[in-house]
Formats: structure tokens, C-alpha cells, sequence
């Protein structure tokens, strides 16, 4: 069997925290530690590029302008998009749901979403509500699944987009966003991805899975830093009504004080994040070398490990479907008799693991499985993670429920 | 404008002018990005500039992507 990725990437970063002692299982916040040649291609942007990208002719300039050229190649090869100029970098993914959210839809249009959201699809569609866009929310099973049938059965004349994440930050249930994108396209609906929880971890292809919009993050599983991400905005998409967060400078058109009506510039003011985005090619080009579909099958070895051995413990409640083929490297549960705030100290303090306990910023999905407002403990798990992490973990889990008990 | 031996292709912005570069070198076709003349835009950005031998097929091949050219000037 071929090198896992975890072993690898452990290599590829000196001093990685299994030396270090201590279990980073909060993946699904953002992705620690990069790959090593992420920090290399940030420092060489610093030390060697330095200038702005696409505001200037001279050598760096373009040098800059390249490498953030090649980030958006890289990401759309990831994603099977057809043109790389149709990657919109933005912020994060919080600002890419807000751009394909707020500057598409109208007062009077429809839009569909599902019942176990994160806030950043959430809150942009209440305010969006408060504005006139009527908004459906389709109820998920308690394990966070959604019947692609309700959500076509919510479709009315003037439906325009439904909108999903494709996994559960909370329980990591993938939604059956294939099935949904053939529902869209039948019906002459938009289909926005947020791709968070599943870009450069769950395979992505916007052709065969009929996305239209998709937002992705690039500080989680494409192991890219923080301020980093975008949308990629596809074919079906009237360009013309995709209204910018913001307008300024793009090095393009200067004579004009019109905003550009073009990909990427009109999407794109100000100066970009080039040395983040530097990093994220590498950690795109990183994600390619490895696999995808290799990347899957270990986190979901890692995964099953986790499931099956936390629902072994008496007094452990672990939620979501509880089947590593169906959801990402993240699993939510909870210690009978302690509360998640408490489980997280505990396992942070005398275990040396760190995780995120609480609501997840996804009270909706809270609500779907039932722990709202207590939250849950959520260990998110990444590529470079082993399997003896996850019995230390496991160990410690047990430690605390039995006391707790 | 004194005629010389090279044609520039002028794109909407330097991420265009950047696929342009990675689309014509697959094609095998030299190119160099530079700024654009000030006779020709009065855009603060790139041109992409290739041999004049070349300028058919580089029309030809950014045709082929869909990147649309704002201009063609021989310089």
C-alpha cells in the first residue's frame, strides 16, 4: 500500500506536533499544520516577489501576478472548473457565500437551503429575508440527512437558487448535492455550493456535480492559510446580475471610474492577499499530489476508527450518521453528565487535545440533531492525522465518561 | 509609431493577460507580458507581445480558449 498521506505530510513538516506531543483535532476550524512547502512559498513571495500583483508591468509585478494566476489554475483543476478567470478569490468562504448570496438574489425571488447550515449561508439569507427574498428552510433528519425530493418539492414559480452546504460542519453529513444539482438544472434553478467543510477532502467536480456557484475556503482541507478563499462562478451564471461586495481599484480599465463587468476583476478590488494566496497554490498543488480520492479513503479509515470506538463508551452520545462513507473527518458528541464546554477544558488541560466544543456557529444544525443550545465536543480530523492519535484520544474520552458516570 | 518585428495583443486585465500566457506557451508560442503602449490603451496593465510571425496563431489559440482580445496592434 502506498504512502498515507498523514505519513507524508508528517515528513514534509519538521517539528509536527506528534514530536511536539500534543493531538490537533480541530481540523474543521482550520487545517494545523501546512504542509511545508506552503510556508516555503510564502516566504519566497516575501523575500523574493514582494510587489503587487496585476498593478504594475515591471518583472515582479507580473512575477506576483503569476503565482496568483497559478493558485487560481491550481483551484480550478481541483475543482474541474472550465476557466480558471471564473475563480473569484475572496477573504475567506464566509465572504464568497455573502458575495453569491447578496449580490445575486432580489426582492420577490425564492430561495431553498437546508436545516443544517452554518451561519455564513444563515445570517446572509435572514438579512436577505428582512429585505423581501423569501427563503425556504427544507428540515433535515436528525443525522443531518436531506431528502434531495423535499427540496424539489419546496420549488415554486419563482424559486431562483437553493443554496447548501455539502457538509455538516457540526456532524459532517454530506448532502446529496449531485442529486440536488440534476433537480436544479431540471427546473432552471442556481445551485450554490459551500464548500467549506468538503473542498480538497471529498471529491468536487463542478461539471458532473452540477454546481453553479461554489465557495471554499482555503485555510482547511486545501491547507492553504487563513484569509484565503473565493467563489467559483460557473457558466449558468448571469455575470451581469452578480452585484460586487465592493468596488475599486483593479489594475484593469483605470481610465474608466465604471466598476469592470468582467471575471475576476469585477469581483475582485483592492489589493489581493498574494503572498496567502502564494501559500494556497501550494497547498492546492499539495492536495493534487496526494489525491483526493486518497486523502477520503484515509480520513474515512481514521473516521470509522473514531465512530465505532466513541460509540463503544458508555455514556457517549456520538451524532450524524455514524458512517465514515458518508460524511467528512468530523465527528460530534457528547459525555453524559458534562457538559461539552467542560469535556473541551478537560481533554485540552490533561490530555493535551485540542478541539472546538459548543455550537459550531451552526445553531440550525444544532437544532437538527437535537443539542441546542448545549453544543457538542466536535473532533475534526485531517489527512496528516494517525491511527494512534485517535486511540489516545479515544482513551481520554473513556477516562472522562467514566468519571463523569 | 515606428513598425517593428513584434504584435501585441492587448486582453481585458492581467489575469487575462496571464492565461494568455500560460495558453500560448502550451501552444508553444514565445510571448513576454509587457505594459501596454500608451498609444494603444490608456490602461495601466499588461499586454501580451509575441513575434509577428506568430500573430495569427496566437489570435487562433486564445480564440480556441474563448479569451477574448480587446485589440491587435503590430508595434
Amino acid at each position: 500500500m502506498s504512502q498515507l498521506p498523514g505519513a507524508a505530510l508528517a515528513q514534509a513538516v519538521p517539528g509536527s506536533y506528534e514530536e511536539v506531543g500534543v493531538i490537533y483535532f480541530d481540523n474543521a476550524a482550520t487545517s494545523w499544520p501546512k504542509p511545508a512547502a506552503v510556508k516555503d512559498a510564502m516566504v519566497q513571495f516575501l523575500e523574493e516577489v514582494g510587489a503587487n500583483p496585476g498593478r504594475a508591468a515591471h518583472r515582479r509585478a507580473v512575477t506576483a501576478g503569476r503565482m496568483v494566476y497559478e493558485t487560481r489554475e491550481a483551484v480550478a483543476e481541483l475543482f474541474n472548473a472550465p476557466d480558471p478567470l471564473r475563480v473569484v478569490f475572496a477573504a475567506n468562504v464566509t465572504e464568497a457565500m455573502n458575495l453569491a448570496l447578496v449580490g445575486y438574489l432580489r426582492p420577490g425571488d425564492h430561495v431553498i437551503t437546508s436545516a443544517i447550515e452554518h451561519n455564513a449561508v444563515m445570517r446572509p439569507l435572514r438579512e436577505l429575508e428582512r429585505r423581501g427574498v423569501e427563503l425556504t428552510v427544507v428540515a433535515c433528519a436528525p443525522d443531518g440527512a436531506l431528502d434531495p425530493g423535499d427540496v424539489e418539492a419546496a420549488a415554486r414559480s419563482n424559486t431562483v437558487m437553493v443554496v447548501l452546504n455539502h457538509a455538516s460542519n457540526v456532524v459532517g453529513t454530506i448532502l446529496p448535492v449531485q442529486e440536488v444539482g440534476e433537480i436544479a438544472r431540471r427546473r432552471g434553478l442556481l445551485l450554490l455550493v459551500d464548500a467549506a467543510q468538503t473542498g480538497g477532502a471529498y471529491p468536487i467536480d463542478l461539471v458532473a456535480d452540477g454546481i453553479d456557484l461554489l465557495g471554499f475556503t482555503g485555510h482547511k482541507s486545501l491547507h492553504g492559510p487563513m484569509g484565503t478563499g473565493g467563489l467559483i462562478v460557473g457558466e449558468r451564471v448571469d455575470v451581469k446580475r452578480l452585484r460586487p461586495l465592493k468596488r475599486g481599484g483593479t489594475g484593469s480599465n483605470s481610465e474608466l471610474e465604471k466598476q469592470p463587468d468582467f471575471l475576476p476583476d469585477k469581483f475582485e478590488s483592492g489589493t489581493a492577499n498574494a503572498v496567502g494566496l502564494a501559500g494556497l497554490g501550494a497547498g492546492v498543488r499539495w492536495v493534487l499530489a496526494e489525491g483526493v480520492e486518497r486523502i477520503r479513503a484515509h480520513e474515512a479509515k481514521l473516521t470509522q476508527h473514531m465512530i465505532d470506538g466513541l460509540t463503544a463508551i458508555d455514556g457517549v452520545t456520538v451524532y450524524g450518521g455514524l458512517t465514515a462513507t458518508r460524511q467528512t473527518a468530523t465527528v460530534s458528541f457528547n459525555v453524559e453528565g458534562m457538559m461539552p464546554s467542560e469535556v473541551g477544558l478537560r481533554l485540552d488541560e490533561e490530555h493535551d487535545i485540542m478541539c472546538r466544543v459548543g455550537l459550531h456557529c451552526s445553531p440550525a444544525a444544532h437544532r437538527t440533531i437535537g443539542t441546542f443550545p448545549d453544543g457538542t465536543v466536535r473532533f475534526g480530523l485531517s489527512p496528516l492525522n494517525t491511527m494512534s492519535e485517535v486511540d489516545s484520544a479515544l482513551a481520554a474520552v473513556g477516562e472522562l465518561a467514566q468519571e463523569a458516570g | 509609431m515606428t513598425d517593428g518585428d513584434y504584435t501585441v495583443l492587448l486582453v481585458y486585465s492581467t489575469s487575462h493577460a496571464l492565461r494568455a500566457e500560460k495558453l500560448l506557451a502550451r501552444a508553444g508560442i514565445d510571448c513576454k507580458l509587457i505594459p501596454v503602449p500608451r498609444e494603444l490603451s490608456s490602461d495601466c496593465g499588461v499586454c501580451v507581445r509575441v513575434g509577428r510571425e506568430e500573430r495569427l496563431r496566437a489570435e487562433q489559440v486564445l480564440e480556441d480558449a474563448e479569451l477574448e482580445i480587446e485589440g491587435v496592434h503590430n508595434v
